[in-house]
């Protein structure tokens, strides 16, 4: 049986690896090469200007506003979605009353959990056309609407949300709103992976504990948490990923794509600025590279922090 | 591509096998995504994609086009819709039958063409929508090829030349450094909306001057309708409101300055008095609550549904609402109002636009100059204004046209004095065009004041004029 295996492994795996190589691969080194010219997108015509890009977005105004809005959705966008698809997942597996039929989720868990992750199902394009219109600001929007009717809010001076630049927590509060979208929008998703590696505890170490009188967070808090280590340390990386894109959802849903007045720009909106409205592709290739080598020292640091012998059951 | 080694040897493959076989297969690779590098434009201009070949040059045929050759087209498929394009191409084979005409549409210009523009362009781009290819880019990179030869051509109908075809404006503005390079088809007129079977049903008089608009729009109010409603989401929306009333408080020069990036521009006479009033419109809540917030079409539909008296923005506001335009209501165009000692009373804000550009790389030149001619016949500028509802930028375009909205902005055109409303500098300067959107989405949110306003602009414009990076363009 072994013998041709080789040609059997490399039969399967030439066409994808070229592919791979051709448009994935070779366009990002590409993007490197770009990132050491003055390229401007329009022309064959292109200087090498050694590292002025990457000096200059050390100097770049706008480029560290974005960084640190960047950074808010770092922190923000996995913290949120993990604790809540975590306290959902628990809700959903383990969270019921315990009784004859041992531990078991809320009532309706199905439903809830088919609910939950109709968002994964549509694409972020959708999502932020659909959150437009919650959000909408006038008293049409669903929000506004809603608030107005009851009385909430005053009809002549309505949320504003994702065109409302002023600080919350010393953060616009457009990025507030945005956040929410994201943080909905991911939940589902991480619920769903989390109950998965709930499934996978016996639940015999749940009774054993019910039986020993354990509340309900303290069998959270003692078991189920140490035992889902590595798929949240998983879902922290992509989510950090995720947190570091938000690319749809500033580009569609924001006044002029990263305003009002800057208030919500992003490392990508700013290399679709530079790239697209300023004609500087080099400068923009810089750019992305930086986010790339940002997102991978991101990524290994969160993946060197969790870290953990694995325990097998 | 397939590789097929040689029988292995050996019974197993180990890792380490298969990662030199999978460095053979990469380098195999390499020569292929060579060619992918020429794609991208960076192999350098070994090849320059213009044709070197026309063919005899004569009254009929002023650019050489040659009999067998292809025009390749693409037409923005935005609010304009693409049906006139296709009657530019029957009127183009009525003179040229044995030159194929390739007319693709796409609302996405700047996401398929951008990439083929070192390279093998489309040789004629309708550069206009969202996503379009900045102009003063291209300009900078080369990229485009200048057309004043197109002007000097002869008409197409064979009556004078195309540059005494095309109404005031259009030259002026397709010309970058002295040098004509886009042709602006579509002429639009831009001004105050209303709904004059609403206005005749109140007895409410269309407002001429800023002040009629705030006597009257108390009046407005207490009808359970806010006086004003515009886009807040995409910033140049309310910048040509205020450019226009800066150009109608402090006149053409004033403008002209800003554009050319004069010292202290925006403190020029009249500017900051004019833009108060703007700010009087925002701090008096004239403003339909939550406009900051509300994109083109939400804003308009708010107009259309009698939320708000006024809207402004220019004639594809007909054909952009169509489906959802009530039957009863009467959209009408008034011109911009007036401001107290304005320098420039009555001016009206009327451009051509909609650009379309040929690529310095472009195959067939010849052949896009001559589509070009085609499309500035009376016929198809004709055909044009009734199939968009539209002003083309050729004179005599809307003769023919009996559509009410469109008579309401032909009226404005005919009353409007010889210097239009005109501003360039969001065309020349990326950054200008970013922060003054930003800017004007402030003004009109109340985030800052007309004063306010005005010394940030400045600002902006000095920046721009002392960073020595950034290619300088004047006009006059």
């Amino acid at each position: 049986m072994r013998h041709g295996k080789a040609r059997f492994v490399v039969g399967f795996l030439t066409l994808p690896v070229l592919l791979f190589a051709f448009y994935v691969v070779w366009p990002f080194a590409q993007a490197v090469g770009y990132s050491f010219t003055d390229w401007g997108g329009y022309s064959d015509k292109q200087n090498f200007v050694g590292v002025t890009n990457y000096v200059r977005l050390f100097k770049d105004e706008l480029v560290h506003k974005a960084f640190w809005h960047n950074v808010f959705f770092l922190v923000t966008v996995p913290l949120f979605t993990i604790v809540l698809a975590l306290f959902f997942a628990f809700l959903l597996n383990v969270g019921g009353r315990g009784s004859r039929a041992g531990v078991r989720g809320v009532f309706g868990s199905g439903v809830y959990k088919i609910v939950f992750f109709f968002p994964q199902v549509l694409s972020v394009v959708l999502i932020a056309v659909m959150w437009q219109q919650i959000y909408r600001g006038d008293g049409q929007g669903l929000i506004n609407g809603l608030l107005i009717k009851f009385g909430l809010e005053d009809a002549q001076n309505p949320n504003a949300f994702v065109a409302d630049p002023t600080p919350f927590l010393g953060v616009p509060a457009v990025l507030w709103w945005l956040l929410i979208i994201a943080v909905w929008s991911g939940v589902g998703f991480y619920m769903v992976l989390f109950s998965a590696a709930m499934q996978s505890i016996p639940k015999d170490i749940y009774e054993a504990a019910l039986l020993d009188g354990a509340s309900r967070v303290n069998t959270f808090m003692r078991i189920t948490l140490p035992l889902l280590r590595e798929s949240i340390s998983i879902a922290w990386v992509y989510l950090g990923i995720v947190a570091l894109d938000m690319f749809a959802l500033v580009y569609v849903m924001t006044p002029s794509q990263g305003g009002p007045d800057h208030a919500s720009e992003i490392f990508a909106s700013v290399i679709q600025f530079y790239a697209f409205q300023h004609g500087e592709f080099g400068y923009a290739c810089a750019l992305g590279v930086a986010l790339a080598i940002f997102t991978m020292l991101i990524a290994a640091i969160q993946l060197r922090v969790s870290r953990q012998e694995r325990i097998e059951f | 591509m397939s590789v097929s080694p040689e029988t292995p040897s050996a019974t197993s493959i180990s890792r380490r096998t298969l990662l030199q076989r999978s460095a053979v297969a990469g380098a195999l690779a390499i020569p292929a995504v060579g060619l992918l590098d020429a794609c991208a434009g960076s192999s350098g201009g070994s090849k320059s994609g213009t044709s070197t070949t026309t063919a005899a040059k004569s009254a009929d045929n002023p650019f050489g086009v040659v009999d067998g050759s292809t025009v390749k087209v693409v037409v923005f498929d935005g609010g304009l819709g693409t049906d006139y394009a296709k009657k530019d191409v029957t009127i183009f084979n009525a003179k040229h039958p044995k030159v194929t005409v390739a007319q693709s549409a796409t609302q996405k210009i700047k996401t398929q063409e951008q990439p083929k523009m070192a390279t093998t362009p489309s040789d004629l781009i309708n550069n206009s929508g969202a996503d379009i290819m900045d102009t003063s880019t291209l300009i900078n990179q080369q990229a485009i090829l200048p057309l004043d030869d197109l002007l000097d051509a002869p008409t197409w109908d064979g009556t004078g030349t195309i540059r005494d075809s095309l109404l005031p404006g259009t030259i002026d503005t397709g010309t970058y450094s002295g040098k004509f390079y886009t042709l602006k088809y579509a002429f639009t007129v831009w001004g105050m909306w209303y709904d004059a079977a609403l206005f005749d049903k109140n007895s409410w008089t269309v407002p001429k001057t800023w002040d009629d608009f705030f006597a009257l729009a108390p009046k407005i109010k207490t009808a359970g309708i806010a006086p004003f409603v515009y886009d807040g989401v995409h910033g140049y929306y309310p910048r040509w409101h205020i450019m226009s009333t800066v150009w109608n408080a402090a006149g053409k020069q004033a403008v002209l300055d800003i554009d050319n990036l004069k010292p202290d521009a925006w403190k020029a006479d009249g500017i900051l008095a004019g833009l108060q009033n703007i700010e009087k419109l925002v701090k008096d809540k004239l403003i339909l609550a939550g406009s900051s917030a509300l994109n083109h079409t939400q804003s308009q539909q708010a107009h259309l549904d009698h939320k708000a008296a006024f809207i402004q923005l220019g004639t594809w506001y007909k054909n952009e609402m169509a489906k959802t335009l009530p039957p009863a209501f009467k959209l009408t165009l008034s011109n911009y109002w007036d401001v107290t000692g304005a320098k420039a009373a009555g001016a009206v804000y009327a451009a051509a636009g909609e650009d379309w550009v040929v690529p310095a790389k472009a195959a067939n030149p010849a052949g896009a100059k001559e589509y070009l001619r085609a499309m500035l016949s009376s016929e198809a500028a004709a055909d044009f204004a009734s199939l968009t509802s539209s002003l083309a930028s050729v004179k005599g375009s809307g003769d023919k046209v009996t559509d009410a909205t469109l008579v309401s902005a032909n009226a404005l055109m005919k009353a409007a004095p010889a210097d239009l409303i005109n501003f360039r500098f969001p065309d020349f300067y990326a950054d200008y065009d970013k922060e003054s959107q930003n800017l004007s989405e402030d003004l009109m949110a109340g985030r800052v004041d007309a004063a306010g306003f005005v010394t940030k602009m400045q600002a902006i414009a000095d920046k721009i004029a002392g960073d020595s990076s950034i290619k300088k363009q004047t006009h006059s």
